[in-house]
């Protein structure tokens, strides 16, 4: 368990609760389907779940906890503690490889100041950070890309056609 | 989003599911749509009986475009329409596959089209519920896909009573979280539940028997549904014909790897060979280049070898099968065809490789992508494809040992045919294929 000084629940807005309320109702048959849902919005929320979260959730769908955590634990998006501001996930799988991904993710990570051979284990734990928390670094399997390969998704962004001597610029504009 | 739909197309290209979102100015809202006769299919649907479209639809030979390739029509008639059960339709647009990349354009550029052959096949079987699973990692997708259900309900194609027929149809986007084992039909469906995604077991082995709470469930793919409305459009006779006698209508190809133009492009079934995609159509190999090897139809399909002759049987002009002999680069890409050299057409995923590539590196690549994704529910697998890793990993790392080669082949054979679901067979067949086309290069591999 992870421990955390604040308790996300405490921050809960009605805002928030009513936009959980509404994507509840996506589901008439059983309101178990929305724990997906739920967790994207707490993460998008707060940037992890915590214990607090899970709890929140499961309650709210009349689940136990185990029921969510294990959702949490078996889904790579899904974290247990804060990851940095910007994620920059870069495709390692075959077509992204072959176009020099692995040289992408080292320049990602010199170029905001993460060691490139960090290991990263994944279960819930936050891919490498920087320690002025403004960005993560991982790479994660196919996004789908191929054609367009090496691509990352930074933020909500796919960015394609990496050039390793785009990646100081790409990451200065970021900043 | 770089558009890898290169115009003009090639003559041998016919786009119907791309031939709109390659218009310049084309753009993802209903208003666009409309200007180009969208929704003029769910229009004519409704006027059907909905044992018409399902017909239509069988006898336009339309196979799934996902992986599996089986025949939607088929699929859609194990769903009794007047069973009294609730049916459910859950659109899988987990585009995860390694080497795939057509849905994404489908989902981000023209939404609508989607929307509307679900809406048709909601019609045909009696659906009234239905889910589009997005994988999480396409967010803006997912927010385009959204705002096109809620344009099409505004405007009544879907929704309380759709065109004033009636009929009702909710849809909803789902967003999946990164695991590629929710592309399995079944694992989907767990995961819509809320469960942890885990492959049902077989049999029933269809979810149209027991599907998404246990009802009556269809699963299709983002492009496959795309293809019903131009079923409905064109006619199913004339839509099969563009195809082959078992696979009809066009298919959407993602061709990735070593060639100067990768990209997607829409042909018709079985109207090219390996070598006028490569060679024409993608601007061939880069320059001083030769081809070495191809995966045909997603990571998981098995691999072919540039120098492979495969003898197949084909009916001769007195009707009688007589063998031929096709080399690697005349095999023409249609599911049959593949099927019988040894591998599939799977997701229309082509990936390149050229003379420059370490198949054990490449193979390499794959295992840790199938140890990093298989959910860990069979032993075989889980175990499995974690050793497999492990132990390309180590050959490349200058750890080889002689008996390599014939210890991953163990491994590979102990996971094929013994596990809940079909990623048992994605995981072993790169390893058993790679080793048996290329058995000199993991031999290479070992002994350094």
């Amino acid at each position: 368990m992870i421990e955390s000084k604040t308790r996300q629940v405490d921050q809960l807005t009605p805002a928030f609760e009513a936009e959980a309320d509404e994507l509840v109702t996506h589901y008439p048959v059983s309101k178990r389907s929305a724990s997906l849902p739920l967790l994207h919005l707490w993460q998008n929320q707060f940037g992890f779940v915590d214990d607090t979260g899970v709890e929140w959730i499961a309650a709210k769908l009349d689940l136990t906890p185990v029921n969510i955590l294990e959702l949490v634990t078996f889904y790579p998006w899904f974290r247990r503690e804060a990851a940095g501001k910007v994620v920059i996930r870069v495709c390692r799988t075959l077509a992204c490889a072959m176009a020099g991904s692995y040289d992408v993710k080292e320049k990602f990570c010199e170029a905001v100041g993460l060691d490139p051979h960090a290991e990263h284990h994944g279960f819930g734990t936050a891919p490498p950070t920087t320690p002025d928390g403004k960005f993560s670094v991982e790479f994660v399997e196919c996004l789908a890309s191929c054609g367009s390969a090496p691509v990352a998704l930074i933020g909500d962004d796919l960015v394609e056609n990496i050039k390793p001597a785009d990646i100081a610029s790409i990451v200065k504009n970021l900043q | 989003m770089a558009s890898l739909l290169h115009n003009p197309p090639h003559p041998k290209e016919r786009r119907i599911i791309f031939e709109n979102l390659t218009k310049p100015g084309y753009a993802p809202d209903i208003e666009t749509y409309l200007a180009h006769g969208g929704y003029e299919s769910l229009k004519k649907a409704v006027t059907m009986k909905p044992v018409e479209i399902v017909d239509a639809v069988k006898a336009a030979n339309l196979r799934g475009r996902g992986g599996a390739g089986f025949p939607c029509g088929t699929k859609w008639s194990f769903i009794k329409y007047d069973d009294g059960k609730p049916h459910y339709i859950v659109v899988n647009g987990d585009e995860s596959e390694p080497g795939t990349f057509k849905d994404r354009y489908i989902l981000h550029e023209d939404p609508h089209q989607l929307i509307e052959g679900l809406a048709i096949s909601a019609f045909a079987t009696n659906t009234h519920l239905a889910y589009i699973y997005i994988r999480c990692e396409f967010p803006h997708a997912a927010r385009i896909v959204w705002n096109a259900i809620k344009e099409a309900k505004a405007r009544g194609f879907i929704g309380k009573n759709l065109l004033g027929t009636g009929f009702d149809l909710e849809i909803y986007v789902h967003q999946g979280a990164g695991a590629y084992i929710c592309g399995e039909e079944t694992s989907l469906l767990e995961s819509l539940e809320g469960k942890r995604p885990y492959p049902r077991i077989k049999p029933p082995y269809f979810p149209a028997v027991l599907g998404l709470y246990m009802k009556p469930t269809i699963v299709n793919n983002v492009e496959t549904l795309c293809h019903v409305k131009h079923i409905i459009r064109l006619g199913a006779a004339e839509y099969a014909r563009m195809g082959t006698p078992g696979d009809g209508g066009t298919r959407t190809f993602g061709v990735s790897g070593d060639v100067v133009r990768p990209g997607v492009y829409e042909l018709p079934c079985g109207a090219v060979t390996l070598r006028e995609l490569i060679f024409d159509i993608c601007g061939g190999l880069k320059p001083g280049r030769t081809l070495k090897a191809v995966i045909p139809g997603g990571s998981s399909a098995k691999v072919m070898r540039a120098e492979d002759v495969y003898k197949i049987k084909v009916k001769g002009p007195d009707g009688a099968m007589i063998d031929k002999e096709i080399p690697m680069l005349d095999v023409v890409m249609d599911a049959s065809t593949l099927q019988a050299v040894g591998t599939m057409v799977g997701s229309a995923g082509v990936m390149i490789m050229d003379d420059s590539r370490d198949m054990v590196w490449a193979l390499n690549n794959l295992n840790q992508f199938y140890a990093h994704e298989s959910c860990g529910q069979c032993t075989p697998c889980r175990e499995g494809s974690l050793w497999m890793s492990k132990m390309t990993t180590r050959m490349l790392d200058g750890g080889g040992r002689a008996e390599d080669s014939k210890n991953l082949l163990s491994i590979a054979d102990n996971i094929a045919g013994r596990t809940i679901c079909a990623f048992g067979e994605a995981c072993s067949w790169p390893t058993q294929s790679f080793l048996a086309k290329f058995p000199e290069e993991f031999a290479k591999t070992a002994a350094k």
